[in-house]
């Protein structure tokens, strides 16, 4: 996932909390909620950046924390919450 | 109920469990009920909102819409509208689609009465709208008891036309009763045929609930009956979140908790709006003890959510009390706040229905007062459609023989049969 493009479902709303953000799919209403501001970053980073590591860079996320935030993102990508980025000009 | 000057700073953990950030309060809640109105047709025995007469101060359209538009603005993605009985009210199904058009999707409870082939087929038309018919008897015996007669065919007539319009799974809302716990497998069925879901809730004694609970409310064993129906019927049930006291019955770890937060969200994640526009901690305590505030007189719902005192207080650290001692607080988190008020139980100690028998031992106490109830809009005269609490049934103990025959067919005097 670490070198794939994706980006924010065009079906879902993020609304921050004091603690993260709830994430609402209109498409399939789930609900799930971004436990940590970084990981709120970088999901909102997602679509500006080449790939997920890019994202995970700006948003300053240590390296030794990667593996973690992928798990959240594949999570994410479970309930179609973040979906990969299949147009042009995204590197593959 | 107090509006504070500015919202509280919350000192939160970094990390932690969802539940603890959800214990220290939302920016919004994740979704609210909406009493539209107080009006109702049925007079149902347990009506947690003491509903039947429209309230003059009532929300006009224009007021409901800027709700809907403030709701849109902060965020909350949908609202369970029900009453009264919401589609009585002549806007109602404007208000409908002005919320779907605004991004806040609507559930709405109703009892069917206005679900005709027309109204079915416009609901089977929208997206973003979840209907459901409350039903508490798998019978018309069980169910006409407590929601009056004709009440369960105007449910079945509405399930039907919604089904016969193509609207897919609709839910079927049951209050579980000592009544009906015994028909859960008949309430399976029920929703089966009509392509439904089925929705199990408490039966709290909030508002008419009160005067019944005592009757009304499942007995000890009928408690673990519902938990292991539950157990082993969950992924296709759906609670509300209703019977986190129930968990206590799983494990000291927690372990046999129902799905669900099992948590109390009142104030936190969750609250009520009245049809005048009151907002109360949680849709089971309509009472001034947990009236928030008013969306016209105090600024709008976001004031009121984010800045109410009352609310500030139900996200501050709580402790168990009584209940900090026993080993089974991790699961149940002493239960339901509504259900220990109206009860006259202090709202740190266990629940009335602690799975433990805690409960027992707390309704017996001497010191127990049960509070005046909050605001009545119960019909002043009973109508055709009140229900009439009582069965036939024959003297006890007749089916030995009579216990006491009577004295003769025309024994007259008032002492008859009297012996000092």
């Amino acid at each position: 996932m670490l070198g794939e493009p994706w980006t924010l479902s065009p079906a879902v709303a993020l609304r921050p909390e004091p603690f993260g953000a709830m994430a609402y799919h209109f498409g399939n209403r789930k609900l799930t909620f971004l436990k940590r501001m970084e990981l709120v970053q970088v999901v909102r980073g997602l679509a500006d950046h080449a790939d997920v590591r890019a994202a995970l860079v700006a948003a300053g996320v240590p390296e030794a924390q990667w593996p973690g935030y992928v798990d959240a993102l594949a999570g994410l990508a479970a309930a179609d919450m973040i979906r990969p980025r299949t147009m042009e000009g995204a590197v593959a | 109920m107090t509006i504070l000057e500015s919202r509280p700073e919350t000192v939160r953990p970094q990390g932690g469990t969802l539940i603890q950030q959800f214990e220290l309060g939302l920016d919004a809640p994740i979704c609210l009920t909406w009493e539209l109105t107080y009006a109702c047709n049925l007079e149902c025995a347990h009506c947690l909102s003491s509903s039947g007469r429209r309230d003059p101060r009532e929300l006009t359209t224009e007021q409901c819409e800027a709700v809907i538009d403030e709701l849109q603005r902060m965020q909350v993605f949908y609202v369970n509208i029900g009453g009264g009985e919401p589609t009585i009210r002549p806007d109602f199904w404007h208000l409908l689609q002005y919320a779907v058009d605004h991004q806040v999707g609507v559930k709405f409870s109703t009892n069917g009465v206005r679900l005709n082939p027309e109204r079915a087929r416009f609901l089977a038309s929208t997206d973003y709208v979840d209907v459901q018919i409350s039903l508490d008897g798998a019978t018309a015996e069980v169910n006409d008891y407590v929601r009056g007669p004709g009440s369960f065919d105007t449910a079945i007539t509405a399930l039907q036309n919604l089904q016969d319009a193509g609207f897919e799974d609709a839910k079927i809302s049951v209050v579980c009763t000592r009544q009906n716990i015994g028909q859960l497998d008949e309430f399976k069925a029920l929703a089966d045929r009509f392509g439904a879901t089925l929705r199990l809730t408490r039966l709290r004694p909030s508002g008419r609930g009160a005067d019944v609970w005592d009757e009304l409310h499942p007995l000890p064993e009928q408690q673990r009956e519902l938990y292991d129906w539950l157990v082993a019927n969950g992924g296709d049930v759906l609670t509300g979140d209703s019977f986190f006291h129930l968990s206590a019955f799983g494990g000291t770890d927690g372990g046999g908790a129902l799905p669900g937060l099992n948590l109390c969200g009142a104030g936190r994640v969750v609250c009520l709006i009245d049809p005048i526009g009151d907002v109360y901690a949680c849709p089971f305590a309509i009472h001034d003890n947990f009236l928030a505030g008013n969306l016209l007189a105090d600024g709008g719902f976001q004031t009121v959510w984010q800045r109410s005192e009352l609310f500030a207080e139900l996200r501050s650290p709580q402790t168990g009390g009584a209940c900090s001692s026993c080993a089974f607080f991790d699961s149940c988190r002493g239960g339901c706040m509504a259900a220990k008020f109206f009860t006259g139980l202090p709202l740190d100690g266990p629940d009335p229905e602690c799975v433990q028998g805690y409960g027992e031992s707390a309704l017996a106490s001497p010191d127990r007062v049960l509070p005046p109830q909050g605001q009545d809009h119960s019909k002043a005269n009973p109508t055709r459609n009140q229900p009439v609490m009582l069965t036939l049934s024959r003297r006890p103990g007749l089916e030995d023989g009579p216990a006491a025959p009577p004295t003769s067919a025309c024994a007259e005097s008032p002492l008859a049969g009297f012996t000092p």
